[in-house]
């Protein structure tokens, strides 16, 4: 079992709020938190409707194993249509909060409608209640949690919410759970806001149990436990240097994306490594890294707690941010360093705590920052345009400044919300966003690692690492090694990751723990807690139909083959050094065979054999 | 050799794996707050610290209870809860100065750290030793050898 087999429906344009079963077929089909709630969607949500209209539905979703002693056991998902892609939506956040749902009872919970005014959901066990929040519309994400832990004088509660990003309209706002943890992609946040939520507030005590086997849950878990600790990357790398152990990796295979993936090494990589943050500093002889943090149930714990330089300019007069909050990842020290050319560590960790204070996708955010950069470089953008914000690649001061107003919605910083596509167009250099479907591109240049290529080509939500992180296989040889410069054999191993990230993601386990587990060590977890048979096969079978039920949404919103593809610079323009030297990222040796592993026809739509194979709604 | 739960919260990473493992031991589900161990996040100060009951010799609760629902566990130097004998009066809440004595809704009886017998399950699953069960006589060993690491052993120490 371990569903709670409820799911708490909130209509907010009427304000009734209302438990049903969970549909236990789709369940089996679906298993839980990504999966079952694209089912979800995919029943009650127009694909075509306008991503911040009152008609489309924004759930919040627990895997059967959020909740448990399972290692990792604490995520949730956000789905929704995004208002930055016009796809499907759907990220995936740590921290405390996806426990507590499941905690106070609740597999999902879906918000429909629109409220009239702000408010947040406030849900004690089988208790909820929309609560009027007028006094927090216009905080930070921080700010309110302080206030609503303040109003019902619990400290238990976990909150999730939005900040002053999302409610500006700022199209890559996120969602933000536990003051440091995100579901930060597509604009999830914006869609809240939407909808006028502010925050989504929970306190769990039922418990979570019914698990099919309890006996060998525990045994399957601990089992597993011991995987995670005597591995390389989950039981050593990670702990140490958090996801940043990959900084200086991906800088020497030149595939570090640099001043807006014009190059591919940056020469001030080290300064912002995960190396950087564990050396004593001048002024104080403190880390930048404090400690490392762990999520709910989680046994890596690659978070990072961290401090400013409380001498570095950003923070020197402000002693609010002088305190630990979450530190640099590594997909945010890339966005916020590398890509703007910006090599200050402490400048890079003081936007970051912006960026969860009034919660940005410091992904999105730093990526448009560095096509604004380059916007200004060209001449195309100018200081009356910035509000007299000197715009260079590799300026802390200038990166300091904007990040100020986007994370407030102020100012130029309105237009850095648009995203980098919207903005691109805007000024009449299209060419120069580097996203696909509209979301900006993580950490990995496609020239030096192809596979990833074709990942963010054909990634359900647009530019991301999260859907098949191939970095594994042909960087660090996990599971087994492939050539980052060679394109045979990447769509299966695309496919393979993409199906087998799907289950992960709706299981309620991180996708970190793939670094040392395969589906033959997960799928014996969910199994022993789940009812039904819940094989390896079974579970990429699984990976599969979310991946073809997401594509299907994404088709009848109007998307079309056309948009798998890349960036002009990153398919025409050769990286200038490193190993991948001369190549561009030859993304059509690889998606028509993609495509017809896929079951889709060679403009990329689901054939009806395809459909049926895996049973999708008609 | 009795043993004492030792907590070190340098090496806590606050994943709560403790409270779940007290919890499914104790009330049969993953339930952070029925555990007898809790964790605090101080958030600006970036630390995790478990708490939870140090089993006083001469234990306030068992004191205060008026009708003798806490025992001594000989075996484990526990101080027991008698579920049949407690009458969920919360006079022993009241009298542990530490805050480590909690009453339960669910049940109507009070609930506190029993070192599950001997066996304490947060302590098997934490992941980074922040808890661990050693000889009650020697909780201090692990401080002090790391002190002793950094003697230099050209000069002497003075007590």
């Amino acid at each position: 079992m371990a569903w709670t087999k409820k799911i708490l429906r909130v209509n907010l344009t009427d304000g009734v709020i209302q438990a049903e079963p969970l549909n236990m077929e789709w369940a089996q089909q679906y298993l839980g938190q990504r999966g079952l709630a694209t089912r979800y969607l995919v029943e009650e949500v127009d694909s075509q409707v306008d991503a911040l209209s009152p008609e489309n539905k924004f759930i919040m979703a627990t895997g059967p194993l959020t909740g448990t002693m399972a290692s990792t056991g604490g995520r949730y998902s956000c789905i929704t249509k995004s208002p930055l892609t016009g796809a499907i939506a759907c990220s995936n956040s740590g921290g405390f909060f996806g426990a507590e749902m499941k905690n106070a009872g609740w597999d999902m919970i879906i918000l429909e409608g629109k409220s009239p005014t702000p408010v947040y959901l406030y849900v004690e066990d089988s208790e909820a209640r929309l609560i009027p929040a007028d006094d927090l519309w216009g905080k930070s994400v921080w700010a309110t949690d302080e206030e609503i832990h303040k109003k019902h004088q619990d400290p238990q509660i976990r909150i999730a919410c939005i900040g002053r990003a999302a409610e500006s309209g700022n199209l890559f706002a996120a969602v933000v759970n536990d003051l440091h943890r995100a579901a930060g992609r597509s604009g999830v946040g914006t869609v809240l806001a939407s909808k006028n939520v502010k925050a989504v507030a929970l306190r769990g005590t039922r418990g979570v149990g019914n698990l099919k086997d309890p006996m060998r849950f525990m045994n399957a878990t601990f089992e597993h436990k011991q995987v995670l600790a005597a591995n390389a990357v989950t039981g050593a790398g990670l702990p140490t240097y958090g996801t940043q152990v990959l900084m200086n990796v991906i800088n020497e295979l030149g595939a570090l994306p640099t001043r807006n993936m014009r190059e591919v090494r940056f020469e001030g990589a080290h300064s912002v490594s995960g190396e950087a943050m564990h050396e004593p500093r001048a002024s104080d002889g403190k880390k930048n890294l404090t400690r490392n943090g762990g999520c709910f149930g989680c046994t890596i714990a690659c978070g990072r707690i961290s401090t400013v330089d409380r001498t570095h300019f950003s923070v020197k007069d402000k002693p609010q941010y002088w305190g630990n909050s979450g530190g640099l990842e590594y997909e945010a020290a890339w966005a916020l360093g590398p890509d703007t050319g910006v090599d200050d560590l402490d400048a890079l960790t003081y936007v970051n705590f912006l960026c969860n204070e009034d919660g940005l996708d410091p992904i999105s955010f730093g990526a448009t920052v560095a096509a604004a950069m380059e916007l200004f470089e060209d001449g195309v953008l100018t200081t009356a345009d910035t509000g007299g914000i000197e715009l260079k690649f590799g300026s802390a001061e200038a990166l300091v400044q904007i990040t100020e107003l986007t994370a407030r919605g102020e100012g130029f910083g309105k237009e850095i919300g648009l995203g980098s596509k919207r903005l691109c167009e805007k000024y009449g250099r299209p060419e120069l966003s580097m996203t696909v479907k509209g979301q900006e591109f993580p950490a990995y240049d496609p020239r030096g690692i192809q596979g990833m290529g074709l990942t963010y080509a054909t990634s359900n939500r647009g530019a991301c690492h999260l859907r098949s992180y191939t970095v594994s296989s042909e960087v660090l040889g996990i599971p087994i090694k492939t050539d980052p410069l060679v394109t045979d054999g990447k769509p299966e191993l695309v496919i393979a990751f993409q199906d087998a990230t799907a289950a992960v993601d709706s299981s309620g386990l991180c996708i970190f723990t793939t670094f040392a587990w395969s589906l033959d060590n997960i799928a014996p977890q969910i199994d022993a807690a789940c009812e039904g048979d819940w094989s390896v096969e079974k579970c990429a079978e699984v990976g599969a139909r979310i991946w073809q039920l997401e594509r299907d949404f994404n088709m009848r919103a109007g998307l079309t083959g056309a948009d798998d593809t890349l960036p002009k610079r990153l398919l025409k323009d050769a990286a200038n050094v490193g190993p991948a030297e001369g190549k561009v990222c030859d993304l059509d040796a690889m998606l028509p065979k993609y495509y017809e592993l896929r079951g889709w026809t060679t403009d990329g739509q689901l054939t009806s054999e395809t459909r049926q194979r895996y049973g999708l709604p008609s | 050799m009795q043993k004492s739960l030792h907590i070190d919260p340098e090496k806590c990473t606050g994943c709560l794996q403790c409270e779940m493992a007290c919890s499914y031991e104790n009330e049969g589900v993953f339930n952070p707050s029925k555990s007898r161990i809790k964790v605090f996040t101080f958030h600006d100060e970036g630390r995790f610290v478990p708490y939870t009951c140090t089993q006083c010799d001469e234990a306030w609760c068992l004191q205060a209870c008026p009708v003798d629902a806490i025992v001594l566990n000989f075996a484990t130097g526990a101080k027991d809860i008698l579920n049949d004998r407690c009458v969920g009066c919360k006079v022993c809440t009241i009298a542990c100065p530490f805050g480590t004595v909690n009453y339960n809704t669910a049940t109507g009886k009070v609930i506190k750290c029993d070192l599950c017998g001997g066996d304490p399950k947060c302590a098997e699953a934490c992941p980074t030793s922040a808890i661990t069960y050693v000889d009650a006589n020697a909780t201090g060993l692990e401080r002090m050898r790391m002190w002793a690491a950094k003697t230099d052993t050209q000069t002497s120490a003075h007590a």
